[in-house]
């Protein structure tokens, strides 16, 4: 085990921490508007991914691509809340799991079906060569890190400083109020989802330069995505990011120097069981301030 | 003048249980009208029936148009603003969040800056706490909050949930003051549930007393306060 080594292991995981955190990110704000987690949210990025793909595969620039399924990611998922979800709104939370388990499926089986099984290379936008590369970073690795730093800014500048951010949070917080103020809260949810696929998108197209494509992509990384937003606290979207980013880093050094790479899911797994048993709000689960 | 608000046959019911049986009124514009009536009357659930916020029947006319049937926000955005039961505070948002919340549906969104310093000179401690998480305001605060927030709307019609649970009287004073000069200087018409009989019927023009879900007695403040069996169950005189 060597200096270097370590910190190599570190950076890489930061870089796959981002991209953990950013698909808990997807989750929480789902959660945060409805109480549900969305188990459809992974196979919903590898189906985007797969969109991305087939542009390019057309000749599409890069860049291009990955503007239209950043798009198109984000109409499809309020085009699923307002046509799949909205009628289950009010049902129990058992209607709502069996809905998400249904939609995970199917856009499993249409990523099968649409671009069949076989295991596919996914381009990076960011070559090998030039600035990005550093000596701890992979060119890629630093990219992904800088776009989907780029997406949470993005994301945090329009819940903080847009009307439309600022309705969201408290469509979130309190729909009854939420609607005495004449916010369309149902619309807000859907916008919401929309938001959580586009996000989920981008991270489906970060990852796959590294793990290639195939329509189980997503499979593992919705794990760690899972165990990510739990630790941070299922209801703080900062706390899915910081979440992310140990959760990537703790799986590379484990898998590395403790338990080898074959056992490395087993990281999200065991952080999924520890913190739902030791400490079920997570690390920074939300405390509001109430005087009645 | 034609009434801005007229209800007729409005009934409401959570769930199988009917509240609303049936009631008529009508609010005259620029007016205060109250509504009165012991614990379990109806008196919250008719401000809920307007905003449709329980499943409601019969007909509810705001300028002539029929509110029975809307979604509440589609209520909100004719210009209906509801100071709720238990104030309806964002809690985790700012206080400046919350009021720009009210002006969310206003399309003039260039003079929403004006509004909130209005608002902040009414209510001063609200300006001081601009920035403060809500939740962590006093009652009375909060109130002010509550009733600022509707306000920031600009409103045809003002309804108003006990605005004096739980606070202290000197609060209450404050606050009732505020209320008459918001009717007199910028024209909001408003409709007050209170239980406080005596409070609602010295700012109220007319006033509607509600029993068990049924108008058993409508008139104007003056008349209520003179009625010998209002004075003996509601002032407690």
């Amino acid at each position: 085990m060597n200096v270097e080594g370590v910190i190599h292991q570190i950076f890489s995981g930061l870089a796959n921490g981002c991209i953990y955190g950013s698909i808990a990110l997807a989750l929480v704000m789902i959660y945060q508007a409805t109480h549900h987690l969305n188990f459809a949210q992974g196979e919903m990025a590898t189906f985007s991914t797969f969109i991305a793909w087939a542009l390019i595969q057309k000749g599409m620039p890069y860049w291009m691509a990955f503007a239209l399924t950043f798009g198109l990611s984000f109409l499809a998922g309020l085009a699923i809340q307002r046509l799949i979800l909205r009628p289950v709104e009010r049902a129990p939370v058992l209607t709502n799991v069996c809905v998400f388990i249904g939609l995970l499926l199917i856009f499993n089986a249409f990523s099968g079906w649409f671009f069949d099984h076989t295991v596919k290379a996914f381009p990076s936008p960011f070559a090998q060569e030039g600035i990005l590369k550093t000596p701890f970073f992979s060119a890629h690795e630093f990219g992904s890190f800088l776009v989907m730093l780029a997406v949470l800014s993005a994301l945090y500048a329009f819940f903080r400083f847009t009307p439309i951010g600022l309705a969201m949070r408290a469509a979130a917080q309190n729909p009854d109020s939420a609607r005495l103020v004449g916010i369309r809260v149902s619309w807000m949810l859907a916008f919401g989802w929309g938001l959580a696929a586009a996000i989920g998108a981008v991270a489906g197209m970060m990852v796959a330069p590294i793990v290639f494509l195939d329509p189980n992509m997503m499979a593992g990384i919705l794990l760690y995505g899972f165990a990510a937003a739990l630790l941070g606290g299922v209801d703080n979207p900062w706390g899915a990011v910081i979440g992310g980013l140990i959760v990537g880093v703790l799986e590379n050094l484990l898998g590395a120097y403790v338990i080898g790479t074959e056992l490395k899911l087993t990281v999200a797994l065991v952080l999924i069981v520890g913190t739902l048993t030791l400490m079920p709000s997570g690390l920074f689960g939300k405390h509001v301030v109430t005087r009645v | 003048m034609p009434n801005l608000l007229e209800v007729k046959a409005l009934k409401a019911a959570y769930g199988a249980t009917e509240v609303l049986h049936g009631i008529d009124f009508g609010l005259e514009p620029g007016r205060i009208t109250a509504i009165l009536g012991a614990n379990g009357a109806g008196k919250t659930t008719t401000l809920r029936a307007i905003c449709q916020m329980v499943r409601t029947a019969g007909s509810a006319l705001f300028e002539g148009q029929q509110l029975v049937g809307r979604a509440t926000e589609e209520v909100v955005r004719l210009g209906v603003a509801h100071v709720p039961d238990g104030r309806g505070t964002f809690t985790a948002l700012s206080v400046d969040e919350n009021l720009r919340l009210g002006a969310h549906v206003r399309r003039d969104k260039q003079r929403i800056g004006a509004d909130l310093d209005k608002m902040y000179s009414r209510f001063p401690r609200l300006g001081e706490r601009r920035h403060q998480q809500a939740g962590t305001l006093s009652g009375g605060e909060q109130q002010m909050l509550a009733i600022s927030r509707a306000l920031m709307l600009r409103p045809k019609l003002l309804l108003l949930d006990e605005p004096s649970f739980g606070l202290a009287p000197k609060i209450v004073a404050e606050i009732f003051r505020i209320l008459r000069s918001i009717n007199t200087d910028d024209g909001v018409s408003m409709l007050l549930v209170e239980q406080n009989a005596k409070l609602a019927l010295e700012l109220a023009d007319r006033a509607y007393l509600l029993e068990t879900g049924r108008v058993a007695m409508a008139g104007t403040s003056q008349q209520l306060m003179a009625d010998e069996s209002v004075r003996r169950a509601y002032l407690g005189v």
